[in-house]
């Protein structure tokens, strides 16, 4: 129990936000680095994973072969690529420039999975008469992919993101073996200098911006749902069984 | 003011039917487009192997509504698809008013063809009156006024303006079948497509969509095709009945009162229940006098209306 209060007090000693704070502080610099990693591997895998996965969900075509590489994907250790990369990479570029690609990469390659299959999930779990008729209707392939599976599949898709981020942000502390910055710099320092306080409020830190960027993507899903679910309160049966008694009696003129 | 006039007639006294339907489809071609669909020699065959649909020839004539009726499998629904391109004919050719469908665009095609489908397929995510502007906006019509063209033909279709704004789940089946059938005319489109349109609502419901739709096309006269298995469904509402057996083939094509009268074979006879007592009508004196109509078990099946029995003497003759 110590351990925790005398980490929380870490964490909350103004002195650890300040400007001129020795290393691993200043903790809110570290904190925007994280959150930058995490904005730029889940938004590369976004933009690499969505329009892929739109086109498995809306085609059906290439579904096999693409789950079973995001399979293998998911199955890659993340610090493995890591290093990898760096060392790759290292033989051109810069140290820093070479362990920033190793580390995005490294982070894109773990968002990626989760993205694509939100995406071609979410297409494929759209009603397949609406489809249809939203056809017959004469929507242009196009017109169906923009106008009613993306919009019918929007919380999957934002699911599949949020699982991204999640993930990401979680793994985004491996950065800091690359000898970058972010809250895994927190923790390799309480390892470093064996201090058990620093290294679990670098921990705390990252539990709780994964839950707060977690809560954040929750409301943006429950948001887009709630068009979708709309108030699905009793719909005034008595009012509906009026307006067709209306109907039939216009009929019946 | 005449169509209307002979469309109820033509509900009441279904006898009626052909000779008027077609004296009406003669008077407009005069000024608009017939939307006559004709299939020639057309085959349909699957990646699969099935052949769903084998040399099939059909003239259905513009203005008039022709049943595909057929239990389910027989290609009645693979038929209809292949008018609005949604399935492509292997062999043949599908003309309207003599062009080949193969020559034109498919979403253009589809667009200038109302479709209603069986589950209705409505937008869930928008609201009822989108849903009904759906085909106007997608040609470009302005919102707003689509919006404005979309209520008017909620009250075509009767319903009330009230759901304009609600979504499609919050309506009963009865009702999101209306929607379907608004949405389907919201280009004003010379032909509808029926693909079971009134197959998943209560007999009830079903028979108050038939006869507004049969209220709908006295008004309209659009070159309806519908497709259904219920054989009472197709005498209701057809000028034209087409019944299939399997593969797509044609066992009988005629208007009601031709088929009842003389079932081509026995499969015929069989699939419209002509062997069945309540088919088999006959005249009985009644002790008070009047005549009533009684069916092959005896059972009364109404009275014989002196108005209607001199009405249709008048037809015949």
């Amino acid at each position: 129990m110590n351990f925790l209060l005398d980490a929380l007090a870490y964490i909350f000693d103004p002195a650890n936000w300040a400007a001129n704070a020795t290393s691993p502080a200043p903790l809110g610099d570290r904190i925007l680095e994280h959150l930058e990693y995490t904005a730029i591997a889940a938004g590369a895998a976004t933009l690499i994973a969505l329009p892929l996965g739109f086109y498995i969900g809306h085609t059906g075509k290439g579904r096999q072969a693409v789950i079973g590489v995001t399979g293998a994907m998911r199955a890659l250790p993340a610090l493995g690529v890591l290093y990898f990369v760096t060392m790759v990479a290292g033989y051109q570029l810069p140290f820093l420039v070479a362990a920033t690609v190793g580390s995005l990469i490294a982070l894109t390659l773990l968002a990626i999975p989760s993205v694509l299959a939100g995406a071609y999930s979410g297409l494929e779990s759209v009603d397949r008469q609406t489809i249809d008729a939203a056809r017959a209707n004469g929507m242009t392939e196009m017109q169906i992919l923009l106008r009613v599976e993306i919009p019918l599949s929007l919380p999957l898709i934002i699911g599949g993101i949020r699982a991204a981020v999640l993930q990401v942000v979680a793994t985004a502390t491996i950065a800091s073996f690359a000898g970058l910055g972010g809250l895994g710099r927190v923790i390799a320092s309480g390892i470093g200098l064996n201090d058990f306080t620093v290294l679990l409020a670098g921990a705390l830190l990252v539990t709780a911006l994964a839950l707060l960027l977690d809560a954040v993507f929750a409301l943006i899903q429950k948001v887009t749902a709630v068009r979708l679910e709309a108030d699905d309160t009793p719909v005034a049966e008595e009012a509906s069984a009026a307006a067709g008694a209306a109907a039939s009696g216009r009929g019946s003129e | 003011m005449l169509s209307r006039a002979a469309g109820v007639t033509t509900r009441l006294i279904p006898h009626m039917a052909p000779p008027l339907a077609s004296w009406i489809a003669l008077d407009k071609s005069k000024d608009e487009p017939t939307a006559m669909i004709e299939f020639r020699s057309v085959t349909k065959k699957f990646p699969d192997g099935t052949v769903a649909v084998d040399d099939f020839s059909l003239t259905m004539p513009s203005h008039e509504t022709t049943v595909l009726v057929g239990s389910s499998g027989c290609g009645k629904t693979t038929i209809l698809r292949m008018i609005n391109r949604m399935v492509d004919a292997t062999a043949g050719q599908v003309l309207i008013d003599g062009e080949d469908v193969a020559n034109r665009d498919k979403v253009q095609l589809r667009r200038s063809i109302g479709y209603v489908l069986q589950a209705a397929g409505l937008l869930p995510h928008r609201h009822v009156v989108d849903n009904v502007a759906t085909v106007p906006i997608l040609n470009g019509t302005p919102k707003a006024q689509a919006r404005e063209d979309a209520l008017e033909l909620l009250d075509k279709v009767g319903l009330d303006r009230s759901l304009a704004h609600r979504y499609p789940r919050q309506l009963s089946g009865g009702q999101q079948q209306r929607v379907g059938v608004a949405r389907a005319l919201a280009s004003d489109p010379n032909i509808l497509l029926m693909d079971e349109p009134f197959g998943a609502v209560d007999p009830i419901v079903r028979a108050d969509l038939q006869a507004e739709l049969g209220r709908l096309q006295s008004e309209l006269g659009k070159t309806i095709v519908f497709v259904t298995h219920d054989i009472e469904e197709a005498f209701a509402l057809a000028d034209t009945v087409v019944i299939f057996r399997k593969g797509g083939k044609i066992a009988q094509k005629g208007t009601p009162a031709e088929i009842l009268a003389n079932p081509a074979d026995e499969f015929v006879e069989t699939f419209i229940g002509a062997d069945k007592a309540r088919r088999r009508l006959r005249l009985e004196q009644a002790a008070e006098g009047g005549t009533i109509v009684v069916d092959g078990d005896g059972r009364v099946a109404g009275v014989l209306d002196d108005d209607a029995r001199s009405t249709r003497g008048d037809a015949v003759s």
